[in-house]
């Protein structure tokens, strides 16, 4: 089976325009791959580029050099520079993410927030609702929030809802962000046996955890970001 | 993935005399799929909107569109009978203000009915069923059927003319600022609303607005315009998260956190 994720020499710096032109390279010649059942956790320090990397690898963030292929549909698709509609195409059958904040739509219940993902991929309403309300059980939500938006939940209750939507779908590719920030000690251990299942199943994963005792427990490899760094490359 | 593009747009430049409304604009629309058109009053927005729709003829460039047969016509040649029945029938516009798309002094039932009379419908009870149908899933109480939209509120006439233009399922629609002179609760919802039956009829549409979490909610792809050129253009989120381009930093850095 190909590797579903290569990532070779991306490079990528923000101009700050309203700044004077000011340019801020953030990484630089970032080259890994990722095999099916593995999970690759990127490390270091905070700010050191973890997040757009994982943003660049998602199609959030533009890509000034470098490629990201990705196992597509039976081809291969270089994400850095797709068009759009093929970005989304990705996103609904190959790639996955769970973002640190869940971005809520307004009037949309939990449940049909975690259901979407599948609907989207062609799964009936009902078939998928039931499928979230069993993430959602597992990720111990309260049964009363599952019909509410979920604005006004917890930081925890609204990272369980995140998790529970990047996991409805059996994506090839899924990235996690912190996911078990705000989560506690039974809900981290459950996304752990989660993380375990998709390995199982011969997901790539890669992700960002802070938490040790989660990172020793999921990782079977860390990238240390830092080696990604265009300061330390320059010098 | 669709294959073929519903909409093909090559070159379009639209002059006022010696001022530019718009200019040099290309790009493919696919079905199913949602463009932004953002940027500041004056920046040509509104212009191209109507290059596209066949409302201004452009000075220059060539609009195709996939026709139902399943050939590209170039719209700038269709009669205007043709035209007038592809308004009616394949396409909605919904206008900023509700009573340009609306006709205020006819029944919320007739305003809905009367495109479905442009595609051939002659039963009155079919078309009425029908219009009361459009008013329930635009969330208007089918009491309501035989008011005029004059006796409506703000939002209501708009969730109206959405309605209106929704029901001979057209395939591509173009919205003018559609939230823009209403309340953000009655915002809220009309979003939701419209973001439900964009993905329930996977319609493609363009749509024109200056407010930039609009264009997050409801579209997949945006297009940046500033003095009638499109300066920077990809995938919605990308546009906003990491915008490359001074002025479209401008634009994002320029929304209010609430």
């Amino acid at each position: 089976m190909a590797t579903p994720l290569v990532v070779s020499e991306v490079a990528k710096s923000f101009t700050m325009h309203l700044r004077d032109g000011v340019r801020l390279p953030v990484v630089a010649n970032v080259s890994f791959s990722v095999k099916a059942g593995e999970c690759v956790v990127l490390g270091g320090p905070s700010g050191v580029g973890k997040s757009s990397i994982l943003k660049m690898l998602y199609g959030n963030y533009g890509v000034d050099e470098g490629q990201i292929l990705m196992e597509h549909d039976g081809r291969l698709v270089n994400l850095a520079t797709a068009e759009p509609r093929m970005v989304l195409d990705v996103r609904r059958t190959t790639l996955g993410y769970v973002s640190q904040f869940l971005r809520v739509v307004p009037r949309v219940s939990a449940l049909d927030i975690v259901a979407e993902p599948l609907q989207a991929r062609g799964v009936a309403a009902e078939e998928a609702r039931e499928r979230a309300a069993e993430l959602l059980a597992k990720l111990n939500l309260p049964k009363e929030l599952w019909a509410l938006p979920p604005a006004t939940f917890s930081g925890g209750e609204q990272q369980r809802v995140n998790i529970a939507r990047g996991f409805i779908t059996g994506h090839k590719i899924l990235l996690l962000d912190e996911p078990t920030a705000s989560l506690d000690a039974k809900n981290r251990a459950v996304v752990v046996e989660m993380i375990a299942e998709k390995k199982a199943e011969g997901t790539a994963l890669v992700g960002i955890f802070h938490d040790e005792e989660v990172r020793d427990a999921v990782a079977d490899r860390i990238i240390d970001v830092s080696e990604f760094s265009p300061r330390k490359q320059a010098a | 993935m669709s294959a073929v593009p519903l909409l093909k747009v090559n070159d379009v430049s639209k002059f006022y005399g010696s001022r530019i409304g718009c200019r040099n604009v290309s790009f493919e629309l696919y079905p199913g799929e949602v463009l932004a058109i953002v940027g500041e009053s004056g920046s040509g927005k509104t212009t191209l909107l109507s290059c596209l729709s066949t409302r201004l003829m452009p000075t220059s460039g060539i609009v195709e569109y996939h026709m139902r047969d399943g050939q590209y016509r170039d719209l700038a040649r269709l009669s205007e009978a043709e035209r007038r029945f592809m308004m009616r029938t394949d396409w909605g516009f919904v206008h900023q203000n509700p009573a340009d798309g609306l006709r205020m002094t006819v029944s919320a039932g007739a305003n809905v009915g009367e495109r479905l009379m442009a595609v051939g419908d002659r039963h009155y009870g079919n078309i009425r069923a029908t219009a009361g149908d459009w008013l329930k899933r635009v969330e208007i109480d089918e009491d309501r059927i035989d008011d005029q939209p004059r006796a409506f509120s703000g939002g209501m006439r708009q969730r109206l003319q959405i309605a209106r233009n929704l029901v001979t399922s057209p395939r591509l629609v173009f919205m003018d600022e559609p939230t823009g002179g209403l309340d953000v609760s009655v915002q809220a919802r009309l979003l939701d609303l419209v973001r439900g039956l964009v993905h329930d009829l996977g319609l493609a549409a363009i749509i024109v607005t200056h407010d930039l979490a609009v264009a997050r909610l409801l579209s997949h792809r945006m297009m940046v315009m500033k003095d009638g050129a499109v300066i920077e253009q990809g995938l919605t989120d990308r546009v906003l998260d990491d915008p490359r381009e001074p002025y479209t930093q401008l634009l994002v850095s320029s929304i209010l956190q609430v």
